[in-house]
């Protein structure tokens, strides 16, 4: 089959299962938008380069395939490069797709011109540039393949203009040779033997979790294994929604902004079980006397993740799909014994989470941001997609939602990127159309994509944007309330900016609250409207996320709060 | 402490510039890095001498070998190995002073490469403390113009490559 360039690049992404790409054009793609226009692929148009990786980036994690962004040279591509560390830090399987100038250009400051691999070499899981036709299906198939396997990431493939226009004799390649990459699935069976000795002497283990157990799609056996052991288990902000939040041996989130339970629990156990997690230092508090009591067996695909933070006692390297299941057809015989010599240990854990909840003051007259995420959690039962932007309220949302389900919240977690959440919510909802996607951001970050609003109505994705809005960038407003004497330098961001009306604007329906009574009405009335919905809330503005732990600190020496 | 690793990589532009690239971004110290090709067209080896505790040296091994270009990693510090740097060196000479630094040559065997009234240039190749020690006399007695290093490469002794270890 002779054709071009650009439609091997279509036929490619129909090779691989690609449903949708989220891009935005430009001269180097012309000839694959080009291609494009007559090729009845899916092709979501977002208003800016940065919004179509991040609904790349929130597709990807809502659904688990690969998301796919197209954006041209220059500009186009450098605008997708806070999208691709978000993409990252997080591993999230992403293939990018640029336009580069001609080969003839290359490296003549041209029009547009962009050393995009070097700029993403740091931020990618690998990259590609594509000077010749006969090397673009080949440089696809191993994209793909490379963002998808293994610790999967972000690949980026950028194509020199002529490359599009030149024809190939297109023929998929079937497999992939890679001789420097071999992620390794199925790890060595005696370390699970070792851990499965460990298990027996512990008595005082903790079960952490991470955002593996969600990218590979483990939940299911973790839960298992967790309720054969009966040990007590804690998350990261990434691993939420792998442990229903009701499960009576969960004790919620651990680090900065966990709970006392969790934190005090991480402190004192003897035995930590980090499974496809990396110990950030949002997690870890001081890393000196994290987990200071304990040994620690680290569960990872990644073998780079293994002492990189935190020393291992043991290490289980392979894929979660291999170690729970290898893990948890041990314990089975076991689960009774393993039970009773942890059981007064997670007794009393368990008191400690109860005693301890995380709370917050209630003010009559003023609508809490807290309140307002535990009212959504009470309406959809857990059962729709969170996503969140960075900052007070995506630590509420992390505290106050109760995830039931994996892959049921999408959060910047590594890089903490502001702006996320809006492109992430509707690449989300374009994946999952059936599903409530439903957003909690802040004003400062609503403002930092507010241009994709305009793709909710434009496409009709039923998203439902709530801003959590203090009039402050909160976050770093309580910062400077704890840490700085309450000097807020460049924090008040009240303004003159209305959201509703910036909703109506974009053809997006916008409401308001301002008073508690309004609150429970006028959710209910946005989550039953069909369409996307844009519900501005006043909330107060000095209000802290707590607990907390100060940057720096050990786990145990929290700020409690409420 | 410094380790030496042999790094076999995909022989494609720009996989040089990620090793190094990587190293630095970790904040690893990099002592000195050496590439060039194998036995096999398409395949380069890297020698790089890091410096760092065993932990830190297990995180570059670690981090090197999840770049899709690396092939095989392996550490020559704990094996038997032949290690060598070339060294040229550029030195002072005149016709009086000629003579002496004949004679240091000869005690390090090194060799003249170029001979003109006012300068020598020296070729010598061996570990880093030999080619340390005769630039350190050179320097002393005649005075050094310019030097240039290639950084360290290494083989492991008997018959199993790099590659199969
Ligand atoms: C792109 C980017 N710029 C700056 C920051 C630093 N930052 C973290 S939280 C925050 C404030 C967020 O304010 P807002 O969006 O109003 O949310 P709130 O904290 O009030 O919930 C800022 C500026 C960031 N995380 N990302």
């Amino acid at each position: 089959m002779i054709i071009t360039g650009a439609e091997a690049i279509i036929e490619s992404l129909k090779n691989e299962n690609v449903d949708v790409v989220f891009g935005y054009p430009g001269g180097a793609v012309l000839t694959l938008y080009d291609a494009l226009y007559t090729s009845n692929f899916r092709h979501i148009l977002t208003k800016h380069e940065q919004g179509a990786v991040h609904a790349a980036d929130g597709y990807a994690r809502a659904t688990g395939k690969v998301g796919v962004v197209i954006a041209t040279s220059g500009p186009g591509a450098t605008n997708l490069v806070t999208g691709i560390a978000t993409a990252y830090m997080d591993s999230i399987p992403l293939v990018a797709i640029t336009g580069q100038v001609s080969v003839p250009l290359i490296g003549r400051d041209s029009f547009q011109e962009a050393d995009i691999r070097g700029i993403t070499t740091p931020i990618t899981k690998h990259n590609y540039l594509v000077k010749k036709v006969e090397d673009l299906p080949g440089a696809l198939k191993e994209a793909f393949y490379i963002a998808r396997t293994g610790r999967p990431g972000p690949v980026v493939v950028d194509i020199a203009k002529d490359v599009f226009a030149a024809s190939i004799d297109y023929q998929y390649p079937t497999e992939v040779k890679l001789r420097g990459y071999r992620p390794i699935y199925e790890g060595n069976m005696e370390t699970i033997n070792q851990v499965f000795a460990e298990l027996k002497l512990a008595r005082k283990p903790l079960i952490f979790v991470g955002g593996g157990v969600n990218l590979s799609d483990s939940s299911e056996a973790l839960r298992e294994f967790v309720e054969q052991t009966g040990f007590p288990v804690i998350s990261s902000l990434m691993g939420l929604g792998c442990i229903p939040f009701d499960h009576p041996q969960y004790l919620g989130m651990v680090g900065m902004h966990g709970t006392y339970a969790a934190n005090v629990a991480t402190t004192e156990c003897d035995l930590l079980l980090g499974i496809g997690v990396r110990f950030d230092d949002r997690v870890t508090g001081l890393l000196s006397d994290f987990a200071p009591k304990a040994k620690i067996i680290h569960f990872d695909i990644d073998p780079a993740e293994i002492n990189k933070n935190v020393l291992a006692h043991l290490r289980v390297i392979g894929d979660l799909k291999w170690s729970i299941p290898a893990l948890l057809h041990r314990v089975n015989d076991v689960s009774e014994v393993l039970k009773e010599q942890v059981h007064s240990w997670t007794e009393q854990v368990v008191r400690w989470y109860q005693e301890n909840p995380v709370t917050y003051p209630q003010e009559a007259d003023l609508v809490m941001p807290q309140t307002v995420v535990e009212k959504i959690s009470r309406l959809t039962q857990g059962d729709a997609v969170i996503v969140t932007d960075v900052g007070q309220h995506q630590m509420w949302t992390a505290q106050f939602y109760g995830f039931t389900n994996p892959r049921s919240f999408l959060t910047s977690g590594g890089l903490g990127t502001m702006g996320y959440g809006l492109p992430a919510a509707l690449g989300a909802q374009c994946g999952l159309p059936d599903r409530a996607v439903i957003l909690f951001v802040g004003d400062g970050g609503f403002m930092m994509n507010c241009q994709e609003l305009a793709i909710a109505a434009d496409y009709n994705f039923p998203v439902k944007v709530l801003i959590l809005n203090n009039q402050t960038l909160g976050m770093v407003a309580q910062w400077q309330r704890m840490f700085y004497g309450g000097r807020y330098s460049h924090t008040n961001i009240k303004g003159h900016t209305d959201f509703v009306k910036l909703a109506e604007a974009m053809g997006v329906k916008g409401l308001r609250v301002t008073k508690p009574e309004e609150l429970g009405t006028v959710l209910e009335e946005a989550l039953a409207t069909p369409g996307p919905v844009v519900v501005d809330i006043r909330t107060p503005e000095m209000v802290d996320v707590l607990p907390m732990v100060p940057a720096g600190a050990r786990l145990d020496q929290m700020i409690m709060g409420g | 402490m410094k380790h030496t690793l042999a790094v076999l990589v995909e022989n494609k532009p720009g996989v040089l510039t990620h090793i190094s690239g990587l190293i630095s971004r970790r904040a690893f110290n990099i002592e000195s890095i050496a590439a060039g090709y194998t036995e096999e067209p398409d395949t380069t080896r890297i020698t790089i001498v890091v410096e760092g505790d065993e932990i830190e040296q297990e995180q570059v091994v670690n981090q090197l070998s999840k770049l899709v270009d690396v092939i095989k990693i392996s550490d020559l510090t704990a094996v038997e190995s032949i290690q060598r740097e070339l060294a040229l060196i550029k030195v002072k000479a005149s016709v009086e002073t000629r003579s002496d630094i004949i004679n240091i040559v000869d005690i390090f065997r090194a060799s003249i490469v170029d001979v003109n009234r006012e300068t020598m240039v020296i070729e010598l190749s061996g570990d880093e403390t030999k080619i340390d020690a005769l630039c350190q006399v050179l320097d002393d007695d005649h005075g050094i113009i310019e030097i240039a290093r290639t950084g360290k490469i290494a083989l492991s002794r008997g018959p199993i490559p790099a590659k199969d270890q």
